[in-house]
């Protein structure tokens, strides 16, 4: 669809590396691509303006024109600056000195609050607290049984004296359930309350009557990252209304580039808390400004990949998968048990996405075809175990049976069991701490240490695409790595994202 | 006021006295201008059965029916039937609500167009049309501009094919409501069950959101407001696919109307669950055809919307655009990208949470609403 903003940018700077300065003309041709970047990752346009013209005058100070790559140097401004709107460092609740704590959710119809609230729930018990829902939204039709069942679901009390759908006052059901949770000595309330329109002035007064009565140590606004320019009037909106002190973002697992978060940022001037990344109640972790920052100018959030690789990748697994490596005893068994792992991870597509300097790929990755995986599956598993764990015996006529046995032919079957063999050796050198060189595969900066991989990736070499190859190096990385380390080998991949480096 | 007119199942004896009704009607027909039924209703002379006719005609009869005096089997079958007409009260609020329409600077409706979620291409496209249509006409105060500009947006809007396929013949029709979480999918349901229903029809739903904490229990509701017949699924998290085919068979065995089929919110970029949708899709398509698949978008939706309607597309055979939550601050402006992309005609619009909150989606009447 849309190339992503480095791509542009790399594309506008390739006149400008020989002349090694920025003139006020280069600059504004490069403000105009990241305001329509910024514009197509739906960050509200007045808040698009104020920024370009934030970027314009640190780009147009000395700090620029004495950089040794300019055009590095403003993509680097961009980046600091939409990290620092995004609330620079991460934000942490306010707990009320004495429990219990209330925090209340509010936003739009849909913005996936009664979700959120049991994730929140299941976050703090995570963390030693004891919190309680309270189901405040008594208008949409069985808001209160979705929230009693989210509560079961995380193994949290819910308050819901009133049965809903248009019966009972949801100010004196928020109103009782900060005594309720004095009596039983909850520490931290959590409100949901139903979705309203910013201009619903009645439902607006509601959501400030509900606020008074349980008085809350956190008004959280609750937007979806898909939310276009509205993003703005919304977010006022709620400011005004409930007097927010921050902004919780919702559905980042979908693809939008969730540029509303800049938005709300901007004009409510307060922190984004959380994140809400995915369908099961522990898919939430706090907000993270700078992989936002990266997220917007699509450019690749590696962090984020590591980390939902790491929530799917069996650590013991991958260590006795790097054992085997190590001795040489990686079999076809493996790779097919590898392939699964990866497989738990999503499309390889959305996957590789995430990865910086994948927007240079796009193209490719458009035609990467996920459904190779299946007949690469289908050949293996159409193999003996002892073919699996000895290729080496696979002849003519072996080959000719799995051949039939999944419905490929004998070319395919030796194409998969050559490359499983260099992957195997790759793997080798890998495991060993060495960086194998791969052929046709793009030296980027940062990324060299993401460099071997799966076998799959050989052929794909053909149609253009590396893909498997990072990704599943990734993976391993991110096995291996603790969290800590592994961020500090994420701005080694920033760092190259911005495709300027070299 | 004048209804909008599909077929239906005839049920009971009364086959006789609909000839003059539905002449009645289809004067009706010219009145309510939006209908495409104006099409194959190809003129006033002709009278009501013979619209049937035409209608019924092109596709196989569905079962052998005795032979009628002059008229093919199908029709003893068929009965026009008037729904009741919607209209979008709240309706959407103007462009200009906040920024003034300025005359004498064009460019600055680039801006406004941008901040209603037109996009960037879009928005350009449309100021470059209007500045060109002006410079022609030689329009220069603010009204004609305008007009021009509700042009511009509503030519490229209209469509032929954006009211509900109801009116092929093939009963029960099959509508596949498809979309990302909080959309408003249910409430569309809802609302739609309960139209179709004071237009007796007879509607039955597939709760095949068998996924979210107690989704089963909302449409439930809905289902009760809307005297509708619920399909629920008989073990918890039973697949929806089983759902779905569950749904339309058990419609079929009670001869209704109608079936539509309520579907967990996915995200389009999640393959899995659009896996999972196409396995619905499928599934319901061995018993019968799919009408309509909808997909419901939230008009706050930015510029990822065109990314789902064209992954939705993609899988499911996204038929219309269901535009929900119009009564925000929201335009849905994506909608102009989404159909001049991938041409899905934006059929309906929701207004609110009541259950009489929706509309047939007008062009001409949503341009000039964004305009006025």
């Amino acid at each position: 669809m849309f190339g992503n903003l480095s791509d542009r940018l790399v594309e506008t700077f390739k006149n400008l590396r020989s002349k090694g300065k920025l003139s006020p003309s280069d600059i504004d041709a490069t403000l105009r691509e990241i305001r329509r970047a910024l514009l197509e990752a739906d960050v509200a346009l007045d808040v698009v303006k104020d920024f370009v013209s934030a970027v314009r005058e640190r780009a147009l100070g000395d700090e620029v024109s004495k950089a040794l790559n300019p055009a590095q140097q403003v993509v680097q401004i961009v980046n600091e600056e939409l990290v620092t709107i995004l609330g620079g460092a991460q934000h942490k609740l306010n707990f009320a000195k004495k429990p219990p704590t209330v925090i209340m959710l509010a936003g739009l119809q849909g913005s996936g609050k009664t979700t959120l609230a049991g994730k929140l729930a299941k976050w703090l018990k995570d963390q030693g607290q004891t919190p309680i829902l309270v189901a405040a939204d008594l208008q949409r039709p069985n808001a209160v049984n979705q929230l009693q069942v989210v509560g079961e679901r995380v193994g949290v009390a819910v308050f819901a004296p009133e049965p809903g759908n248009g019966v009972g006052n949801p100010v004196k059901v928020a109103k009782d359930s900060i005594k309720h949770a004095e009596q039983k000595m909850f520490s931290v309330v959590i409100v949901d309350t139903a979705g309203r329109l910013g201009i619903d002035e009645e439902l607006m007064q509601q959501a400030k009557d509900i606020r008074d009565a349980v008085n809350p140590d956190e008004v959280l606004f609750v937007i979806d990252s898909m939310v276009g320019q509205d993003a703005v009037n919304v977010a006022k909106a709620f400011d005004e209304g409930v007097g927010i002190t921050g902004s919780v973002l919702t559905k980042l697992d979908g693809d939008a580039r969730g540029g509303a978060a800049l938005s709300v940022a901007s004009v409510t001037g307060k922190p984004i808390v959380f994140a809400s990344n995915g369908e099961g109640m522990d898919a939430f972790e706090p907000f993270y400004p700078d992989r936002m920052a990266s997220r917007i100018l699509d450019m690749g959030d590696i962090l984020t990949l590591i980390e939902q690789t790491q929530r799917n990748f069996d650590e013991a697994e991958a260590r006795e998968m790097a054992e085997k490596l190590a001795k040489d005893t990686f079999t076809l068994e493996d790779f097919l048990d590898q392939m699964q792992q990866l497989r738990k991870m999503g499309s390889l597509k959305s996957m590789l996405a995430m990865m910086p300097g994948a927007g240079q790929m796009r193209k490719q990755l458009d035609n990467f075809d996920e459904k190779e995986i299946d007949r690469t599956e289908a050949i293996i598993r159409s193999m003996t175990p002892a073919e699996r764990r000895q290729p080496k015996i696979l002849n003519g006529s072996r080959r000719a049976r799995i051949a039939k046995g999944s419905g490929m032919t004998v070319t395919d079957v030796n194409s998969l069991v050559n490359r499983f063999e260099q992957a195997a050796k790759m793997m080798k050198t890998v495991a060993r701490g060495g960086v194998p060189q791969m052929p046709g595969m793009p030296n980027l900066s940062g990324m060299g240490g993401i460099g071997g991989g799966k076998g799959k990736s050989k052929d794909k070499g053909k149609k253009g695409s590396k893909s498997g190859n990072p990704a599943k190096r990734a993976a391993e990385e991110a096995a291996r790595l603790g969290l800590g380390s592994a961020s500090g080998d994420a701005d080694a991949g920033s760092g190259s994202a911005f495709g300027l480096g070299k | 006021m004048a209804g909008f007119l599909f077929w239906k199942k005839k049920r009971g004896a009364e086959v006789e006295p609909e000839a003059e009704i539905e002449a009645e009607v289809a004067a009706e027909v010219f009145e309510a201008v939006e209908t495409p039924e104006v099409d194959f209703v190809a003129g006033p002379s002709l009278s009501g059965q013979t619209q049937i006719a035409q209608d019924a005609t092109p596709k196989p009869a569905p079962e052998p029916a005795p032979a009628q005096a002059k008229e093919p089997a199908a029709v003893e079958q068929l009965v026009a039937v008037e729904l009741p007409k919607r209209s979008a009260k709240k309706g959407i609020r103007s462009l200009f609500s906040r920024v003034k329409f300025n005359p004498d600077n064009l460019d600055e409706l680039e801006d406004i167009l941008i901040q209603a979620d037109f996009g960037l291409d879009a928005s350009t496209a449309i100021v470059e049309e209007v500045k060109s249509r002006a410079k022609k006409a030689g329009a220069t105060d603010e009204q004609e501009l305008k007009g021009i500009l509700a042009a511009v947006i509503a030519e490229n809007l209209e469509r032929e094919d954006k009211a509900l396929n109801l009116s092929d013949g093939k009963l029960p029709y099959v509508f596949l409501v498809v979309g990302v979480n909080g959309v408003g999918k249910t409430t569309t349901i809802g609302k739609l069950a309960n139209w179709l229903n004071e237009g007796e029809w007879s509607v039955f739903i597939g709760a095949a959101d068998t996924f979210r904490a107690a989704a089963v229990e909302q449409v439930a509701t809905w289902a009760t407001r809307a005297s509708a017949t619920l399909i629920r699924p008989k073990v918890e998290g039973q697949d929806p696919a089983s759902v779905a085919f569950e749904a339309v068979e058990a419609a079929i065995k009670a001869d209704a109307d109608i079936v539509i089929i309520d579907t967990a919110g996915r995200l389009q970029n999640k393959v899995d669950l659009m896996g999972e949708l196409e396995k619905i899709r499928r599934v319901i398509e061995k018993q019968a055809q799919i009408s309509e698949v909808l997909l419901v978008l939230d008009a706050t939706t930015g510029q990822n919307g065109l990314a789902q309607a064209k992954a939705f597309a993609e899988i499911a055979k996204v038929t219309g655009v269901v535009l929900t939550k119009l009564d925000g601050t929201a335009k849905g402006g994506i909608v102009y990208s989404i159909q001049r992309h991938l041409g899905i005609p934006v059929k309906l619009v929701g207004v609110g949470e009541g259950i009489n909150d929706f509309a047939f989606f007008d062009a001409t009447e949503f341009a000039r609403g964004l305009v006025s």
